[in-house]
Order: C-alpha cells, then structure tokens, then sequence
C-alpha cells in the first residue's frame, strides 16, 4: 500500500496524477452536468420561485471556499514541518481555485439576494465573513507573487495562512457578535440543508460533488503546471551556469 | 531589550518625523470626514466610534514599513538576528516602540478628536480604553505584516492588503464598545474581547513574526 507521503516525490506525483486527471476531469464534468441540469429541471420553489436553481451553483462553491482554504492550511503544514515543495506548490495552486469559487458564493448570493431580500448586498454576518475570507485569498496570492525566492515565498505564504486561518476563524464569529449586537439578528440568512426537501438536495449533493472533483482537477492540473514551471526554472540555471 | 527600546524610541522621534505623522494623519482622518458627510452633529455622533477607530487603524498602517525597513536597509537587522537577544524579543521591542510612537500617542489625543466628532461625552472613557487596549494588537500584528514583507521592493502596498483583514476582529470589538458607551450600554462585554484578542496576539503573533523574518534573513 502506498503511502500519501510517496507523492512528496515530484516524479511520482507527476506520474500519478497525470493517470489520474483524465479520470478525475470526466467524472467532474458528468456529475456537473447532470447536477446542473437537474437542478435546473426542479419544479419552482412555492415561494422563491426559480431563483431557487441559483442555489445548485451557491452552495457547492461556498462550501469548496472554506474548504480549500483548509486544505491550503494543511498544505502549508506539510510544507512547514516536512519540507515537501508538491505540497507547498498545491497549496499555491489551490489560492486562485478558492477564490474565484469565494467570489461565485459571493456574486451568485447577490444574484438570488437582489430579488428575494431586495438588496445587492446586506452586512450579515455570513456575507461578511465571506468577503473576509476573500480578502485573504488576494493577499495571499499577492504576497506568492511579490517574493522571488520560491522557497521563500512558500515559508512566508505558509506562516501567513497559519495566521490567516485563526484571524478568518475569529472574523467569522467576531462578525456575528457585530451584527447581532448593532442590528435585529440574522433573520434574513437562510441556511438551506435542514429543511430541505428530496426534489432540490439530491441535484445539490450531486453539484457538491462535482465542485469538489472540479477542484480536485484543477488543483491536479495547476500542481502539475507549477512543478512544471519549477523545473523549467532548474533547467535554465543549470544552462547559465554551464 | 531596553537598550533596543530607547534606540528605535529615539530613531522614531529624530528621524523622520514618524512620530507627529500618524497623528496628523488622524487629524486629517477626522477633518475630511465632516466634508464628506456634512457638518450635521448628530450623524458625526453616531458615525464617530467607527471614524474614530478606523482612522487609528490607518494611521497606525501609515508607520508599519518602518518597523523593520529601515534596520533592513542598513543591515543592523541581521545583526539583531544574531544578538544574544531571541528573535521574538527583538520583535516584541519592536512592536512596542512603534506602539509607543503611534498608539499611545493616538490613544492620548483620541478625546480630542472626539470632540470634534461630537462624540458623547459618555463614550469617551471607552473610546480611551478601547483605544489602549486594542492599539498594541494593531502594532503586533503589523510587525507580523511587516517581518513577511521587510525584503521586498514593493512592499508597501502589499503589506496593508495583508495586514487590514487581521485587523477585523480587534477592529469590531473596539469600534462596537465605543458606540455601546455612546449609547449608553455596558460595554465591558466586547472590551473584554478585546482584551483578550490583544493579549493572544501579543502573546503568539512574536513567533510567527520572527519565523517571517529568519526566512527573509536567510
């Protein structure tokens, strides 16, 4: 049996995961789009209408934006204490992943809000943790594209998401305290899931699935791009020295 | 420790002006808000815990770069690096001289502006301790800041993108105990908050400042 630690090795995670992606992409692409397009085939929520299908591509991208950055957090561990650049390098791809899965959440939530609630925007708690935890996101990548020692870039991005996580944790319920304390509570925050009914959850879980094997793609194919890029950049000094 | 205290003290109040700036930028903070949002003293009044408090915050952004800077050009940082002294320690010194050089001083003068803000005068025991409370975790977290970026050529601009988001929470709870005094409500529940975000930061943000630090001494 195999352990995770194996693909610490480049070579073998290069091997790996370029027999797993084809298969990784196609499963993606299927559950997606079956999801989606049974999601879009529910009948019309009594109330919501049919802003109810926004929920097929909200739900599933909010929940893989806190995710990813969980899984950055591991990833830079890994990177921290083992000194195992894939992980450093996944953890570099996944930031633009969770963000512009950050942004879906947010612009999606807007998209449904406007109708239903009658505004763009409205600081609730989870809204504005959500624009949070975005803020984040650019600063982590921006602080990885502004160091040029890649190793150094790794150690300082990988201590900022060590820090980044306790700061977006303590927002997200220092948010709630600000909220309920100066306003009514979150009354318009509706979390769907409890309540929900078969017709509209079972498309859901299968978008859910589809975004994470959507990311897990992505996340295979830009590790393989920077390990690539990496390379590249050994190959060139190994040309000026020679 | 203390020797690096008084140095970075008097660098701070001779050179430069660092000292007198962040408090003239929070006058200015406080003048321009009126201009943009009228002189109506009832809306001041309600909006000043939060134009208080964020202009704290960004005069106290004003001043991070020079924490590590200006050491970093003249190379006397990697000889701190190597001083007897931890790392952490220098760090904490550091943090403490720019608080003293920017919190203090803004903390002290804050009822000042207050008044020009039309704050209730209840709020301003609040707007004092919430300011003396929370302003040392601003200066920690902005060595933290500052220590990621102390090598770069452009560093400015990204250490306020990294920095401002770690300031929500102390940013939440200081501005919401001035306005619960300004209403009239106890406001030792988020005060206490507050407290506590500060000494955690003080007491963990150190070591990962100084971790940044050894990676760009490297």
């Amino acid at each position: 049996m195999a352990s995770l630690w194996e693909y610490a090795n480049p070579v073998r995670f290069m091997r790996t995961s370029g027999a797993l992606l084809p298969w990784v992409t196609a499963a993606a692409a299927a559950s997606l789009g079956i999801g989606l397009v049974w999601g879009f085939l529910t009948p019309e929520d009594y109330k919501q209408g049919s802003t109810v299908k926004i929920m097929f591509l909200h739900v599933p991208a909010a929940m893989m934006a806190i995710n990813i950055w969980v899984m950055m957090l591991v990833a830079s561990l890994i990177w921290l204490i083992r000194r195992h650049h894939v992980s450093a390098l996944a953890a570099k791809a996944a930031a633009p992943v969770g963000a512009v899965m950050t942004l879906i959440a947010l612009a999606t939530g807007a998209i449904w809000g406007q109708p239903m609630w009658g505004t763009w925007w409205e600081w609730d708690p989870r809204m504005t943790s959500f624009l949070i935890l975005f803020l984040f996101y650019l600063g982590y990548m921006a602080l990885w594209s502004a160091v040029e020692n890649p190793d150094s870039a790794a150690d300082l991005t990988g201590v900022l998401c060590l820090v980044g996580s306790v700061f977006a944790l303590l927002s997200r319920y220092a948010v709630n305290f600000w909220n309920q304390g100066l306003h009514q509570g979150a009354t318009i925050s509706v979390a769907p899931g409890d309540r929900i009914s078969s017709t509209y959850s079972y498309p859901l879980y299968l978008c859910m699935l589809g975004f994470f094997l959507l990311f897990v793609a992505l996340l295979l194919l830009r590790t393989r791009t920077e390990i690539r890029i990496r390379r590249l950049a050994a190959l060139r000094a190994r040309e000026l020295r020679a | 420790m203390l020797s690096l205290l008084l140095r970075d003290l008097r660098l701070a109040v001779r050179a430069g002006g660092g000292f007198g700036l962040g408090l003239a930028f929070f006058l200015i903070t406080c003048t321009l808000v009126p201009f943009g949002v009228g002189p109506q003293g009832d809306i001041l009044a309600r909006i000043a815990p939060g134009i208080l408090w964020v202009g704290a915050l960004l005069a106290c952004l004003l001043s991070l770069d020079r924490i590590f800077a200006l050491d970093w050009e003249d190379g006397s940082l990697d000889l701190l690096a190597t001083a007897p002294l931890p790392l952490e320690g220098t760090v904490a010194i550091k943090a403490l001289a720019h608080w003293i050089t920017t919190g203090l001083p803004l903390t002290l003068a804050a009822p000042l502006f207050g008044i020009l803000l039309h704050l209730p005068p209840a709020a301003m025991p609040w707007l004092v301790a919430s300011l003396a409370l929370g302003t040392p975790a601003l200066s920690v977290l902005g060595a933290f800041g500052a220590a990621l970026t102390v090598g770069l050529r452009r560093g400015g601009l990204l250490l306020s993108l990294l920095v401002l988001p770690l300031y929500v929470p102390t940013l939440i709870f200081g501005a919401e105990a001035v306005r619960r005094g300004a209403e009239g409500l106890g406001a030792s529940t988020p005060l206490v908050l507050l407290a506590g975000i500060t000494a955690a930061t003080l007491a963990l943000v150190p070591f990962a400042a100084a971790a940044a630090l050894r990676v760009n001494l490297r």
